[in-house]
């Protein structure tokens, strides 16, 4: 035998094993009368909203800026894999874009990255600021007191139930549960009385990502007490939470008393493009706790056109755990535009900025995009007030809201969370031995860092 | 020295890589949430050997590459490549275009055939509705042997050639003699066939396990590693680690830990085999 062998077989093995950790892409060149503007395109083919609003922004833009050209990169994937991407595109000068679409839940996880740079210098020129409230506004304000983004729109969320459905198991119209175990006796009723209808879809497990955190999950932590995941005042982070524990339950509850999808649809990535499209429209859901942009999904140009859901749906708020005040919750989040550390044309990106903030095209991206309005000119605007039913429902809930612990390790925190959820979803593991195994996870995460509530 | 362009382009282009992820293995670096990089000796193997979602990767791994390579695709190889030998012509090419068809589709490709073979409301659930048998989501329930299976139909082909022109070398009047010697079916494949195809079975069989230990597409299409982390191979472990939760140094640290069981692999098939490379 040659001693070469097992060196060249190292060799390869290595090759196939590093080959995957070390991803290039090629950069383009860049330009200095071009930004690229880097953005998340929907996985579902049928959703272009956002391509084509900034489509059109685009060419205001180009018209206004002669000589100027914006290239649009969309990124056509899943949010988690959407942000490992760009994180890896800032990392170089070559391929950095200019702009960047980031979602404030991961916003501060790349400041700390060092991948973003500080709009301040910009901010403070600028008139239409003044605009924007103060909690979106702080959405993108880092630990250091500097502000990093620019947010086109939030979010809110609550319970969507389908009255046709809730007709037949006998419960009211006009549904408002007080507290978790109204919710969960309704589910049982639609189980009980119609048959073959998901009761009650609450988002679930890793593959949904951040919408299984924070649609199913914290909409549930945080009806249970103050500050359930983040002690501000401590500042740290919450270890051993009764209420913690109690949200697992009540997935727990609804995925093992079978009121839930079945698991392997509700861990399946697409879980919430089969909700819009397939489940509601088709009468096969009763209840889902869900986002305030599920009615672009159905109207005329959507995915999905389904013009009864105005009539065949409501919308009531999340209740808090035993109907604690102030009796409502909801939580938000939201995108941001901001520009990277390693941007080459920084500041003609801020104009493009400035255009896509005009009131105009602000209104008819939290149209187009069903957005809660950030900024109060947009929200007193009469198309964005008439644009979708139910907005001024979502609105209303932005007073009970609750924003997600804007910190850096937030992200993987969120993680845990997922995979905490999707053991109690599989029954793998009860919400006690899932919540003990996250307490363990996150002292790893946070050094130790935590309070015991 | 004609050699040294050739050393310095390996260099470059491999040596230079391979010493980087080594370099990170031994390092903090994310990808996000923090912006240092700092050394840490050997803090992320130390991780990773208390992680519990570790060691359930690598009884994954050796599951999967044992179901699926070892058994799966080497026997069904060499089974197939033995049977093309008796068969007529028309038999032969029809196979084996099959056979190679499932081998040349791109990955991805494959993973998305298979995923819809295994769903709920799949192929597979709707030939056993008409057979009246029971039907179960399979990606689901056995996703570790759901994507064995995948594994199986994709990567056969590759034995059975191997294995054909190892069994084509094997000289007809040697096993005639035994033949008439009176040698059953099985003796001739124990005391003659396998003897004799030894070192292409060691090769196969090297070949077969590295590739398999890092087949990663099939799996991310078909379960993502799910449901929970039940078909969390190590390849989708070192993802998650690397790029989910952006833990670029640990997850390096686990690539490194699979190249370790890779060459363990390969010591044992070269210490059986005796194999002369």
């Amino acid at each position: 035998m040659r001693p070469t062998a097992p060196l060249i077989l190292a060799a390869a093995v290595t090759v196939l094993t590093a080959g995957s950790l070390t991803a290039c892409s090629s950069g383009s060149g860049s330009d200095p009368d071009t930004v690229k503007v880097a953005y998340n395109r929907s996985t579902d083919n049928k959703i272009r909203f956002k391509d084509a609003y900034l489509e059109s922004v685009k060419k205001q833009f180009e018209k206004e800026h002669p000589g100027k050209k914006i290239k649009l990169i969309p990124i056509q994937a899943a949010d988690n894999d959407y942000a490992t991407k760009v994180q890896q595109m800032m990392r170089s000068p070559k391929t950095a874009p200019d702009l960047v679409y980031e979602d404030t839940f991961r916003i501060n996880s790349d400041i700390k990255a060092g991948y973003l740079r500080p709009l301040d210098a910009y901010l403070a020129k600028w008139d239409t600021w003044s605009q924007f409230v103060d909690t979106a506004k702080a959405a993108a304000k880092a630990e250091d007191g500097k502000t990093y983004g620019v947010p086109d729109g939030t979010d809110t969320r609550g319970l969507w139930y389908n009255k046709k459905i809730f007709a037949k198991a006998g419960l009211p119209a006009d549904w408002q549960p007080k507290n978790w175990e109204e919710v969960l006796d309704a589910a049982r009723a639609v189980k009980k009385k119609v048959p073959g209808v998901i009761p009650l879809n609450v988002y679930t497990g890793k593959a949904p990502g951040e919408a299984a955190v924070m649609q199913g999950f914290e909409m549930l932590l945080y009806g249970t007490g103050d500050d359930p995941l983040y002690d501000p005042g401590a500042k740290k982070w919450v270890a051993g939470g009764q209420g913690f524990r109690d949200a697992l339950g009540f997935v727990g509850t609804v995925y093992g008393e079978k009121l839930g999808p079945d698991p392997s649809d509700a861990l399946d990535p697409n879980v919430g493009t089969h909700v819009a499209t397939e489940w509601f429209p088709e009468g096969k859901l009763a209840i889902s706790l869900d986002g305030s942009w599920m009615g672009q999904n159905w109207i005329n140009e959507g995915p999905k056109a389904w013009p009864e859901w105005k009539t065949e749906l409501g919308q009531t708020p999340m209740p808090t755990q035993n109907g604690q005040a102030p009796g409502k919750v909801s939580m938000s989040g939201g995108w941001t535009w901001a520009i990277p550390q390693k941007a080459k044309n920084a500041d003609l990106a801020w104009e493009f900025v400035k255009t896509m903030q005009t009131p105009q095209n602000a209104a008819k991206w939290d149209v187009v995009g069903a957005q809660i309005a950030v900024r109060e000119d947009v929200a007193k605007d009469p198309t964005y007030l008439k644009s979708m039913p139910g907005i001024d429902f979502f609105t209303g809930l932005v007073q009970y809201t609750h924003y997600r612990p804007a910190l850096p390790v937030y992200p993987q925190v969120s993680t845990a969370i997922g995979e905490a959820m999707e053991k109690v979803t599989t029954g793998d593991g009860s919400p006690e031995s899932a919540a003990k195994e996250y307490d363990e996870q996150l002292k790893t995460l946070v050094d130790g860092a935590v309070v015991t509530k | 020295m004609p050699i040294a362009p050739a050393t310095a382009l390996l260099l470059l282009f491999l040596a230079g890589p391979i010493g980087y992820c080594v370099w990170i293995a031994f390092t903090n670096t994310q990808l996000t949430g923090s912006s240092s990089s700092d050394f840490v000796g050997f803090a992320n193997f130390r991780r990773a050997f208390a992680d519990d979602n570790f060691r359930n990767a690598v009884q994954l791994t050796l599951a999967f590459t044992f179901l699926s390579s070892i058994v799966g695709q080497n026997t069904l190889g060499l089974a197939l490549a033995g049977l093309m030998r008796a068969a007529s012509r028309p038999v032969r090419t029809v196979t084996g275009a099959l056979v190679i068809t499932a081998w040349v589709l791109p990955e991805i490709v494959a993973a998305f055939l298979l995923y819809a073979f295994f769903r709920r409301e799949g192929t597979l659930n709707a030939i056993l509705d008409q057979l009246h048998l029971p039907s179960q989501n399979w990606l689901f329930t056995l996703p570790i042997l759901a994507v064995s299976f995948a594994n199986v139909w994709r990567g056969t082909a590759f034995s059975m050639l191997i294995y054909s022109a190892a069994l084509a070398e094997i000289p007809q009047d040697i096993t005639e003699a035994a033949e008439v010697d009176g040698a059953s079916g099985p003796r001739r494949l124990w005391h003659i066939t396998l003897p004799m195809i030894r070192r292409s079975i060691g090769t196969n069989l090297m070949l077969n396990t590295l590739s398999t230990l890092s087949v990663f597409g099939l799996i991310w299409a078909m379960t993502r590693g799910g449901p929970g982390n039940r078909s969390q191979t190590l390849p989708v472990f070192m993802y998650d680690q690397a790029f989910v939760n952006s833990l670029i140094g640990y997850g390096t640290a686990v690539a490194l830990l699979l190249l370790l069981v890779g060459s363990l692999f390969s010591i044992v098939y070269l210490r059986l085999m005796k194999v002369e490379v």
